[in-house]
């Protein structure tokens, strides 16, 4: 173990190095959450377009057709800007939330105290990883001001779809570019991200902080940063590939012969599979990039809420491992009927299977440690607890997606919408909650208002399975994804069960204005928070809230005990990381 | 003093008559070219057009359309055949009546659309489900517009002469053309395949027949005052 | 609010799982020889699926009505630690991933790593944007060679062909609909003309995507007659949603007079 005070920095002084082009990793934490949130506030109110427009395709939004009339000439949307607005959905979703907020927006914020130190290995890199990201932010909402407007090849982006410019449709010239331009920056600044995560959880641990006493969340940002390192890695060459593709001439995805728009494509020798390969090889690392964290932010909360230490912590942390490594070998799951050699298929379900016993034992971990325990209902511990039933709901439906056999029936359809929301829009989306709610008195110094917090998730629990459990059912009945409207004939009769879906999602996502409310109001008006509100033991509890700028206001914590002491006898339960031996 | 006055009265009125209302030129002698446009040779076969993906249009059509690729009448007509001055045309601004184009059972209607540089051009989505509207201009900017049910019509007009091929994305049988040319002179034939084209001052000019299948002709035609001359086409037709 | 959190969570999981059980919402009837496996596979993987799903929200929830906080009881620690539920997981999921592995790769290699029966009828699809064509051999039983530069929607050339210089396409029967007699083995040939497309019958238990550049077989008989919609799958561009085609199954006797009269007008 070391320990090291090597990025010490004196306090800055002037409005702009403190609050903008700051090295703090609070500050950089906290730029990263509000990035994050305008991020999901504009993917949700993509979803609300698209939800009303697959309910009601031939009524016009209000004053949709003043701010898109061409895509949306007198508000009835077309099928190109449907998709493109679904292209947008998934791309800020899953980058620009579920790729920063719970890594790196709490992971900068937390994991440097976790483990006892004054800030990241490398503060610099670490803002530079921030601007980069905002960057790769604004390059991507370029595309909706473009000529033709943002790409509709999904945040996929399936060649050669992709990647012979703009005969394949609208949004496939300038807006697919911008959209290839921005993902690769963004990967740059995941990679600076990781490096300094790792090596600050390798190098900066403070005194009798060991590997084995590291928060979950720490455990798991840590994991998650290895993860990102190797697949971030593949990506950003798969999308410079991509545009060499599409502004080079180059053919590195396309095959001889395709006819367009009734013109013979340039291009020879290429193969749309092997955009499959490298984005899939990206892709499916990412889904656990984006749960990872929140797996660890549960496992922080629910002892803490059930005042007794978490199950088999030695056991999680093996589980974490085991997934992180067999999430590179499983991509070829996404790709069973994609005409890859139908041998491969069964040789990808196998570990694809396998993955999910990790997962069931972790989850186990979880509804044992409430076993025993004293649970105390917070915003908090809810989520945690409601993260724990929406990722079993997701995680079954995966049964179905693992297997070629079943997949052949269900791929393409709403059942895998339903899947990957459940794991990613909804328990992911709970971890951030979960996080929020809990970190945000020791962020900010105020108590958030629990009434609110309550009613945010009781609302958004019951909201959420009315919105994304009848998409089994739609999937189960043939129903295809990604239509920007239903007008085969064996989808009419399932049309009222999307109206029903619409109206659980406009009402959902009109729920979380109680939450932006509530963290706005607490900022300014929520009363003090003390040290530490919930009774826990990790360094972050052991200081002021908020943290001094150098985290523990000069003294070096010395760590003797694990994170995982709650539920002794006595007037008080827990043992904090820093108290003495 | 009488007479003085009717004489001076006689002289305004037919001095004025002879002047005519102000501002107007006395029109100058116009030509005609007219003729018919025919063909040699083996036809291809037209084929009926299988719209079974969208049954809407199915229904629309008792009897199967067949391909407008080679649409021919009576005697070795041909329709659908451009003709137009092509050389000696001093042009003229462009024509402000709109051109109406209409996507109807899943046909354009006209096949071929010709039009002025700038002249107003709308696009009419008349069949009870969506169509999407893609020129392949290669000379005018290309563009690519869904048409909703029920959409407002689509305005535009062109920049630039050119042949531009027209399809629609979602029904890929559907073919047509904008014709977008320089003249004011032209005319589309119909199933008779006779075209007039009128008003042409005396002069040299080259007139130009073009069919999306057989090929372009053209010859030179002078006009001297208000003559009428005859220019016949014969294209030839091959199977394949 | 523990309590109301154990009686949300056990509704929703019991109203969620008896809308599957009950079928609410299926699959249509399969009309395919090979559909019955993946029925068997569909409904076997839904019973552990549902099993699980159940157990794990109710475990969920008991344990939640059952520890809410009391300050006067003491906590205690899972029975066994965490050694119970490790092997209740390994075991209990293993053994499920064997079993489906084992039936499932067999289901999934019947139609996908098996040659077609001999004596399949033949038939070409073009995937392209934004709809489907199928192509019959014509009498000489072969297909005319594809030609990119060739194709042509306007004139219903989807395929290519080229009549003025090769013989065997001029008996190619090209058509919108694919139109097969029951309880024939068909073997189709997939080629996709610009992008990504796929190929979907719900009823048929197939779906297969098309991938530029490849050829791509795939086979199966359909046992009812009947007409079935057959749908894109995989995102193509603006006109996905509106990517299908009709397939008919019709009884012997009224495909071969389809298919002479399809021959006769050519």
């Amino acid at each position: 173990m070391t320990h090291g005070v090597a990025t010490g920095h004196a306090r800055p002084q002037s409005f702009l190095r403190r609050h903008v082009f700051s090295v703090d990793h609070k500050v950089i934490g906290r730029q990263y959450l509000d990035l994050a949130l305008v991020a999901v506030v504009t993917g949700m109110v993509l979803s609300w377009i698209m939800r009303f427009h697959l309910g009601w395709p031939e009524t016009p939004v209000p004053g949709l057709g003043k701010l898109a009339p061409t895509g949306a000439a007198g508000g009835v949307i077309t099928p190109e800007f449907y998709l493109a607005l679904m292209t947008m959905h998934g791309t800020i979703m899953v980058f620009f939330v579920l790729t920063t907020a719970p890594f790196a927006g709490f992971g900068n914020f937390f994991l440097p105290i976790h483990v006892g130190a004054e800030d990241m290995a490398f503060p610099r890199i670490n803002m530079t990883s921030f601007w980069v990201t905002l960057l790769a932010l604004l390059v991507l909402l370029s595309a909706f001001f473009v000529g033709d407007g943002p790409p509709l090849s999904g945040w996929t982006a399936y060649a050669p779809l992709s990647a012979v410019g703009k005969d394949a449709g609208p949004g496939q010239g300038v807006g697919q570019t911008l959209w290839a331009v921005s993902i690769a920056i963004f990967c740059i600044a995941q990679l600076l991200g990781s490096l300094n995560f790792i090596a600050t959880t390798l190098d900066l641990r403070t005194r009798g902080m060991s590997l084995a006493r590291l928060p979950f969340a720490t455990w798991a940002w840590f994991i998650t940063s290895v993860i990102g390192l190797v697949a971030f890695a593949v990506l950003m060459p798969a999308c410079i590939l991509l545009i060499l593709d599409r502004v080079a001439g180059t053919s590195f995805f396309i095959p001889a012969g395709l006819v367009i728009s009734d013109r013979l494509q340039p291009h020879a020798g290429g193969s749309p599979l092997l955009w499959q390969h490298l984005f899939w090889f990206f892709g499916h690392p990412e889904v656990y990039i984006a749960i990872l964290p929140g797996f660890g932010i549960v496992s922080q909360i629910l002892p803490v809420f059930a005042r007794k230490p978490l199950l088999g912590p030695r056991v999680f942390i093996t589980c974490l491992i085991a997934i992180a490594f067999l999430s590179y070998t499983v991509w070829g799951h996404h790709m069973f009927l994609s005409g890859m050699n139908p041998l491969s298929a069964t040789l990808f379900s196998v570990p694809t299977l396998v993955i999910t016993i990790p997962a069931t034992i972790i989850t186990l971990l979880w509804i044992g440690t409430l076993y025993g325990g004293r649970l105390r209902f917070t915003s908090a511990s809810l989520f945690a607890l409601g993260f724990v039933s929406v990722f079993v709901s997701g995680g079954i439906s995966g049964f179905f997606l693992a297997q070629p056999s079943t997949d052949i029936y269900l791929h393409g359809t709403y059942f895998v919408v339903a899947h990957f929301h459940f794991v990613m829009g909804v328990a992911a989306m709970f971890g951030i909650f979960a996080g929020t709610y809990f970190w945000f008195p020791k962020m900010f110094g105020r108590m958030m208002n629990e009434t609110l917090g309550k009613w945010h998730f009781w609302l958004t629990f019951i909201g959420v399975y009315c919105v994304f459990m009848p998409m089994h059912y739609l999937g189960l009945a043939g129903n295809v994804r990604r239509y920007s409207a239903f007008t085969d004939d064996y989808l009419q009769p399932l049309i009222p069960l999307h109206r029903f879906i619409t109206v659980a999602a406009l009402f959902t996502g009109a729920v979380q204005l109680i939450f932006l409310f509530n963290l706005i109001r607490s900022r300014v008006r929520g009363p003090k928070a003390p040290d530490n509100p919930w009774e826990a033991t990790t360094l972050e509890w052991s200081t002021s809230s908020p943290p001094p700028h150098d985290n523990f206001g000069g003294r070096q914590p010395v760590v003797s005990h694990g994170p995982n002491e709650y539920g002794g006898a006595g007037p008080r339960d827990y043992v904090m990381q820093a108290d003495p031996q | 003093m009488i007479a003085r006055f009717i004489a001076l009265a006689a002289l305004v009125s037919v001095s004025s008559g002879i002047a005519g209302p102000p501002h107007r030129a006395p029109p100058l002698p116009a030509g005609t070219i007219s003729g018919k446009v025919t063909y040699t040779g083996t036809l291809p076969k037209l084929r009926p057009i299988d719209m079974a993906k969208e049954p809407n249009c199915v229904t629309q059509h008792p009897t199967p359309v067949m391909t407008q690729d080679a649409v021919t009448g009576p005697a070795n007509s041909v329709r659908y055949v451009v003709v137009y001055i092509s050389a000696g045309d001093q042009g003229a601004p462009a024509a402000t009546d709109t051109v109406h184009y209409d996507q109807k059972g899943c046909l354009y209607i006209p096949h071929v659309a010709a039009m002025q540089v700038h002249q107003p051009l709308a696009i009419f989505n008349d069949d009870p489900h969506s169509h999407n509207i893609h020129p392949l201009a290669r000379v005018n900017p290309e563009w690519n517009k869904s048409q909703p049910k029920g959409a407002p019509p689509i305005r535009t007009s062109w920049d630039q002469p050119e042949f531009i091929a027209v399809k629609c994305n979602v029904h890929p049988w559907m073919h047509g053309y904008f014709v977008v040319l320089v003249t004011p002179h032209f005319t589309v034939t119909d199933s008779t395949g006779e075209f007039s084209l009128t008003g042409l001052p005396a002069g040299k000019y080259t007139v130009t027949a073009w069919h999306e299948r057989f090929g372009t002709q053209s010859q030179e035609v002078t006009i001297g005052g208000s003559e009428t001359k005859t220019a016949n086409f014969v294209l030839t037709a091959r199977p394949y | 609010m523990g309590r109301l959190f154990a009686v949300v969570v056990s509704v929703i999981a019991l109203v969620s799982a008896a809308i599957f059980a009950f079928h609410v919402w299926w699959l249509p009837p399969d009309i395919s020889t090979h559909g019955v496996r993946i029925d068997r596979q569909m409904n076997e993987t839904m019973v552990v699926a549902g099993a699980l799903f159940v157990l794990g929200q109710l475990a969920l929830a008991v344990f939640v009505w059952r520890f809410s906080a009391s300050e006067t009881r003491a906590v205690k620690s899972f029975p066994g630690g965490p050694t119970p539920l490790v092997v209740l997981a390994t075991v209990l999921v293993g053994i499920e991933i064997l079993v489906l592995t084992f039936v499932g790769s067999k289901v999934w290699a019947d139609v996908y790593q098996t040659p077609p029966a001999p004596g399949s009828l033949q038939v070409e699809v073009l995937g392209e944007q934004f709809a489907f064509y199928f192509r019959y051999a014509g009498a000489d039983g072969k297909f005319g060679a594809m030609h990119p530069e060739l194709m042509s929607d306007a004139t219903e050339n989807f395929f290519g062909l080229d009549p003025a210089n090769d013989t065997t396409a001029r008996d190619d029967i090209v058509v919108g609909s694919l139109v097969i007699p029951v309880n024939q083995p068909v073997e189709l040939r997939m080629h996709a003309k610009d992008v990504n497309h796929s190929f979907y019958v719900p009823e048929l238990r197939i779906q297969q995507d098309f991938v530029p550049g490849l050829v791509i077989p795939l086979h199966f008989t359909a046992t009812t007659p009947g007409k079935y919609e057959l749908v894109c799958t995989q995102l193509c561009g603006l006109g996905h949603y509106n990517m299908r085609a009709f397939v008919e199954v019709k009884p012997r006797a009224d495909f071969d007079q389809w298919l002479k009269e399809k021959a006769a007008a050519l």
